[in-house]
């Protein structure tokens, strides 16, 4: 998938095989694979209902909902990380830890010194952006680390997994507000009137300002320059270690807005609120179909992944696969997924389909 | 990143140029220990003098020591392994299991960690090596696949039970001539624990594999630059394979000597202790990008976190909140001087 093809040979090429070839060919499949699976096991997987909530408003629910709903926080995330990524050519694994960093932001503005509010103490948009600012100074120092003292992207972003759930304590005094505002938790619920969950809106708002991002600017071509090979696009008149250190601070904001969501939804626990979060996240990047060693990426085969974790987390919970154990089995089917779209594994298969081919 | 040579030639530019990049941070490493110790000794009083705290760090560290002794190696040949602390979860409860309620002994107990070592080893390596996914993402299911596993072994903490297993965990070595006296004029002879001979084992076996055989010099090849090691005729697939094999029996063996330290089984066992054996490797001067490292760095990289823990928690900030932000802080001081001074010595070769 990394090798690079010429492109007028490519558009000869026949179109099973262009799509067999394309980047978000092994994230869809899996994603049909699992929703065949699925109708054939248990075809009531895929029913929404319409039920009354707590507060006698009309919501969908289902499981379809339920992936929707809880892949939101991972989608943004994936977005940033695909783009530190690529940049980079690391990872970041502190997203976690930031979260809980920005969401005690948050909570801290919010509840003021009551530990158990029940209004805002200060505006949400002002907690928001404070909470936002915090996450992308932690993108900041990280990106700092990678970019300019040259260090690799895990072993920077090793300190702030370390440090991140310590701070996230430390601005709270080690208390654990609890904000009982319904306004505030609009975020992680619904809208009153509106059927569907409020994270979905928020990721497909995200996803369309990447896109829009994608299109319209060049942090695409530069990210993709600098991953590719950062000395030459120094050459070029690119600043790599800016680029690097602004895909840091995106994911900084990516998490910020994943923490809103978190937070949101229940109340903070410094120790286990999204925890290894990062390491789906990252997973998501690469079930994309994207080089975890950077250069060119496919955002929508991120997305498209990150889908898939979920998928296949709602798909295990509903066979009463019990939440501890719930690793092992996601490890086998991430183990088969990254075997099947292994360039040499391909290579291999489609010799032996030659060979059967040419036998008969 | 690839136009820097990694490998340090020993080029009379500067004092430090004589150095490969190797001994240079094994140098930092070892002198920041020191510094760490003595002040330790200096502010916080004698305790840190007497030689039973030095053994404890040892007793406290052991497996840990063997973690990072694997993930050294897996580092230099440029890749990374972060399975081993859900590894070192699963042999300890298999352990425990097979000990409690299994009928097993001792012995089939370390064939057991040994075993489980070397599935994970066998697969993971095969993936890494022979199929090129991403070391990454191979031990990140590994890990997933251990530390759920170990919930289906058994769901719950328990203790062990078992009376040999008990006799073989109460053994002590005791070290001649290093005892001290306690408030009571009674004398204490300190000892260590039977993992601490298994860990200096290893440090020493793997020391003498990477600085003088022809497989630890691969190592440190296929790390700087596969494809001339490649063309110098160096089998790189095996050698990776050979790697991850390694690593992996080691966390085996290092989930074995956690056991025996622990003596129970549990699903939160180990958690993080991957992290942990990063952090070491990496303040023992390993880089991740491989090509760069010191097993006996890595031996005075894990001696160091755990100083500072001491240090943390003999200060009162008994919270590990504290102990976790120092740990940070100190990965990201030794980074800083790592990377500054590797920066400094690069521009001075040009």
């Amino acid at each position: 998938m990394t090798k690079l093809q010429n492109p007028i040979k490519e558009a000869h090429e026949p179109l099973l095989k262009r799509v067999v070839r394309s980047q978000i060919f092994i994230p869809v499949v899996a994603l049909a694979l699992l929703v065949i699976f699925n109708l054939i096991m248990d075809p009531s997987f895929f029913s929404i209902t319409l039920k009354q909530n707590n507060d006698g408003d009309p919501v969908l629910s289902g499981n379809l909902i339920t992936i929707l709903n809880n892949a939101s926080e991972l989608v943004i995330l994936a977005i940033g990380m695909t783009l530190v990524t690529a940049a980079s050519g690391g990872q970041d694994i502190s997203v976690g830890a930031t979260i809980a960093v920005a969401g005690s932001v948050m909570l801290r503005l919010l509840c003021g010194t009551d530990a158990r509010a029940d209004t805002m103490e200060t505006s949400l948009i002002l907690a928001f952006v404070v909470g936002c600012l915090a996450s992308m100074l932690c993108g900041a120092f990280n990106g700092t680390l990678v970019a300019y003292f040259k260090i690799q992207p895990m072993v920077a972003t090793l300190i702030m997994y370390t440090a991140g759930r310590s701070i996230a304590a430390w601005v709270n005094g080690n208390k654990l507000p609890v904000l009982n505002d319904p306004t505030f938790a609009v975020f992680g619920g619904f809208i009153p009137g509106i059927p569907i969950p409020t994270p979905v809106f928020i990721a497909i708002a995200c996803m369309i300002i990447i896109a829009l991002v994608m299109k319209f600017t060049t942090l695409r071509l530069y990210t993709q320059s600098v991953g590719i090979n950062s000395y030459s696009s120094r050459l070029n008149g690119l600043n790599p270690a800016f680029v690097k250190f602004l895909t840091y601070v995106i994911l900084g904001l990516c998490v910020g807005v994943a923490a809103l969501i978190k937070v949101s939804r229940s109340a903070i626990n410094y120790s286990t609120i999204a925890k290894d979060i990062e390491m789906d996240a990252i997973l998501a990047v690469a079930l994309g179909g994207n080089a975890l060693s950077g250069g060119k990426f496919s955002m929508t085969g991120s997305i498209i992944g990150a889908y898939v974790i979920q998928f296949l987390t709602t798909t295990l919970f509903n066979f009463k696969v019990p939440s501890d154990a719930l690793p092992a089995y996601k490890a086998v089917v991430v183990i088969i997924l990254v075997v099947i779209s292994a360039p040499v594994f391909r290579d291999k298969v489609s010799k032996m389909w030659k060979a059967v081919k040419g036998g008969k | 990143m690839n136009v820097t040579v990694k490998k340090g030639r020993l080029t009379k530019l500067s004092g430090l140029s004589n150095l490969s990049d190797t001994n240079l941070l094994l140098t930092i490493t070892i002198g920041v220990f020191l510094l760490m110790y003595v002040c330790a000794v200096v502010f916080l009083g004698s305790s840190f003098l007497k030689p039973q705290t030095f053994f404890n760090l040892l007793n406290e560290n052991a497996a840990l020591i063997i973690l990072s002794c694997g993930m050294s190696l897996v580092m230099i040949t440029g890749g990374i392994d972060i399975s081993v602390g859900g590894m070192t979860a699963l042999v300890a409860m298999s352990c425990a299991v097979n000990l409690d309620y299994g009928g097993g002994s001792v012995g089939t107990a370390i064939l057991l960690a040994l075993g489980i070592g070397l599935a994970f080893g066998l697969v993971q390596g095969f993936l890494v090596a022979y199929l090129d996914i991403q070391p990454f993402i191979v031990s990140l299911a590994g890990m997933f696949f251990a530390r759920g596993m170990t919930t289906i072994v058994n769901a719950s903490q328990f203790n062990v039970q078992n009376e040999a297993f008990q006799a073989f965990k109460s053994i002590r070595i005791y070290v001649p001539g290093m005892g001290a006296y306690n408030r009571l004029g009674v004398y204490v002879p300190a000892y260590i624990e039977p993992g601490v001979v298994v860990a200096l084992a290893v440090v020493i076996l793997l020391f003498v594999l990477l600085r003088w055989s022809k497989l630890g010099r691969s190592f440190y090849a296929i790390g700087g630059n596969a494809q001339s090691a490649n063309m110098l005729g160096i089998n790189v697939k095996r050698t990776k394979f050979l790697a991850h094999l390694l690593c992996s029996v080691l966390a085996g063996i290092g989930g074995f000597v956690y056991f025996l330290h622990v003596g129970s089984g549990s699903p939160s066992h180990a958690s993080g202790a991957e992290m942990n054996a990063i952090a070491s490797s990496i303040i023992g001067g390993t880089l991740l990008t491989g090509g760069v490292g010191n097993i006996v760095g890595t031996f005075f990289g894990v001696l160091s976190l755990g100083t500072i823990k001491n240090i943390v928690s003999s200060l009162g900030l008994d919270d590990a909140w504290w102990t976790n932000i120092t740990v940070a802080a100190m990965i990201c001081l030794f980074l800083v001087i790592q990377s500054v001074v590797l920066m400094r010595k690069n521009k001075a070769k040009q």
